[in-house]
């Protein structure tokens, strides 16, 4: 069975049908990109996967069960974790409580510990950061712990993000243009760790991208949208010989 | 590791700071230093140093704008001088009874804070402000118009006059409209204030130190990717929210148990205090709790101080406040403190690893 399963997925923003009869099937581990041109409708796709967005009609199964409807917050936990296009940290935070903020649901104890500072409070921030650092080094930012992430360099705080949404222990991981406003040494360096946290945490990725390098690079299976419709879908370099998509994206 | 010694010593310099200046109040006090006029000021300035770290907690550790703390206050002064006059026969030991007030305003402030977070908290930014405002005022406002009497049959209520009340022979008023409730017991004391100061910093920075606190300024930076990570955002904003009001109650019973009539004034628990109370946190540094503690001492001794200079004192005042305002807030004050406390520090690492 597919870990994620969408059929029919639409949504309208007044007159306009943002997304229509989207579908979409994802294996286990799978490094698996979502392409298409300005405005095709990807992040709201994103968005939808996310509850930010109730669909007017369709189903998303994530390992079998129907997540259409429920609360961003649940379906954090249900599995799915996200970055955003534009980054989106705890800007006041430092790094470690960024990730630290990521395990929020897996490390516990009430408030009322936490004021008295009972032993149960100790036990578990001692767990949580043995845990956020051993996530921090695995993206060599061990060393930035104590930093603001505002203070972050660009690179690292795109690193940060994906840190802090596999703190959340996901299933499925979603990257909303990981690569925007990299430099090719960066990119190239985001689609070796993109590659690693799938490698070394089994983890099945969906992204956005309009970086085609990093895309027929890292990208197993592809989906094209375009004026919110699936306009190819398969292996990446099938799609990308396609000639519907080519002549989506370079006009005729 | 090292960062959790860091905020701890961090916490402990401002308990540390606290005790100091009690001590020293104590020994101006002690050695005849201090006019009668400031040592009555003593209690209410502990309420306002409580009141500027609870409401630091809504707009620096929160991020939400609240124009309603004073309300907040009121609710808690007047629930639990209510109690202590009631209870006053009942539970002749002042501690026991002072204990109980505490819990009994805080206890009211908090489930307000709750009852207006519910619907207020959907609201950000000025109109989050407008409504916190409005609060304020009408809490106010109820207090002035509520009239509550005792007898042998239990308690009458009334919003007209205390006439209306209908009380037999031998019953008394206990909260008599804009008359207020008169012989509450003066239990606060500047030891009492000063320990619950402590209590209030160390709930508030434990707080912020915490899992909880954690998510709430998560809530703060980012609220779409808090929930992204699946941070409950209704359940963490009310907390904070309810928790920042509970404490403002907890300054409300210190207040009202230092005075031989309470009365609800735009004086004490109108807006006019709300907002002071704001400027005490934005002048320490909103998210600073020692900054809020210094900004509430100073603003509220500056006027008293200043009462020699007459016509002039008002002015002094807000000169005083620019001044201040410029010091904490401008780019280039802050660029030139950063600059003095990093070669401080410096200096300071080089004669440690000499010492060693």
């Amino acid at each position: 069975m597919a870990l994620l399963e969408v059929n029919n997925l639409g949504i309208s923003f007044g007159g306009l049908r943002a997304v229509n009869e989207f579908h979409l099937k994802i294996e286990k581990g799978c490094l698996y990109g979502l392409i298409g041109p300005n405005g095709a409708g990807k992040t709201t796709v994103f968005n939808l996967l996310t509850g930010v967005y109730k669909p007017n009609e369709g189903v998303i199964l994530l390992d079998g069960e129907n997540i259409v409807g429920k609360k961003t917050i649940d379906i954090n936990k249900a599995g799915i974790a996200r970055t955003f296009q534009n980054i989106r940290l705890f800007k006041d935070l430092s790094v470690l409580d960024n990730v630290k903020a990521g395990l929020h649901n897996h490390y516990k104890y009430s408030t009322l510990e936490g004021i008295f500072r009972l032993p149960k409070y100790f036990k578990v921030e001692k767990a949580m950061d043995e845990r956020a650092m051993e996530l921090l080094s695995v993206f060599d930012l061990d060393k930035e712990a104590d930093t603001l992430a505002a203070n972050l360099p660009y690179g690292k705080q795109r690193k940060l993000e994906i840190t802090r949404a596999l703190a959340t222990e996901p299933k499925l991981m979603l990257l909303d243009e990981p690569a925007a406003g990299m430099n090719p040494n960066e990119t190239r360096e985001l689609m070796e760790t993109i590659r690693f946290v799938r490698d070394e945490f089994h983890m099945t990725i969906l992204l956005i991208e309009h970086d085609m390098k990093l895309v027929s690079g890292i990208c197993e299976e592809l989906t094209v949208l375009n004026f919110g419709e699936v306009l190819a879908q398969g292996d990446t370099s099938d799609v990308l010989n396609n000639p519907e998509v080519i002549k989506a994206y370079l006009g005729e | 590791m090292k960062k959790m010694s860091k905020t701890t010593r961090s916490n402990l310099i401002t308990y540390l700071m606290v005790i100091v200046i009690f001590a020293v109040v104590q020994i101006m006090v002690s050695t005849g230093h201090v006019s009668s006029l400031l040592q009555g000021l003593l209690v209410p300035l502990c309420a306002y140093v409580i009141l500027a770290v609870s409401l630091n907690l809504t707009v620096g550790i929160l991020g939400e704008l609240s124009l309603g703390h004073a309300g907040f206050m009121c609710v808690g002064a007047f629930t639990s001088a209510f109690f202590s006059k009631c209870a006053v026969e009942a539970i002749p030991a002042a501690g026991v009874r002072y204990f109980l007030a505490l819990l009994i305003g805080a206890a009211a402030a908090g489930i307000c804070g709750i009852l207006i977070g519910i619907p207020v908290l959907r609201l950000k930014g000025d109109y989050l402000a407008i409504v916190t405002l409005a609060f304020g005022e009408i809490i106010k406002n109820i207090v002035n118009i509520l009239f509550i009497g005792r007898d042998d049959k239990g308690f009458h209520f009334s919003t007209k006059d205390s006439m209306s009340l209908g009380l037999e022979e031998g019953g008394k008023v206990i909260v008599n409209g804009p008359q207020g409730i008169t012989g509450t017991p003066k239990d606060s004391t500047f030891v009492v204030g000063v320990i619950l100061i402590l209590v209030t910093l160390f709930v508030v920075l434990n707080l912020m130190h915490s899992r909880s606190g954690r998510a709430i300024m998560a809530i703060r930076d980012n609220r779409i990717a808090a929930e992204s990570v699946g941070i409950n955002i209704t359940k963490y904003k009310l907390m904070a929210f309810s928790i920042s009001a509970a404490l403002a109650g907890v300054a409300g019973v210190i207040y009202a148990h230092n005075l031989a009539t309470l009365t609800a004034q735009p004086k004490n628990f109108g807006y006019n205090m709300s907002i002071m109370i704001l400027v005490f946190v934005v002048l320490g540094g909103i998210g600073n709790m020692r900054g809020s503690i210094i900004a509430a001492i100073i603003l509220t001794l500056l006027p008293e101080l200043l009462r020699g200079l007459s016509d002039y004192r008002m002015l002094i005042y807000a000169v005083v406040l620019i001044v201040m305002m410029l010091f904490n807030w401008s780019p280039k004050a802050i660029e030139w403190r950063e600059k003095y406390s990093a070669r401080f520090r410096r200096k300071n690492g080089k004669s440690a690893k000499e010492a060693a």
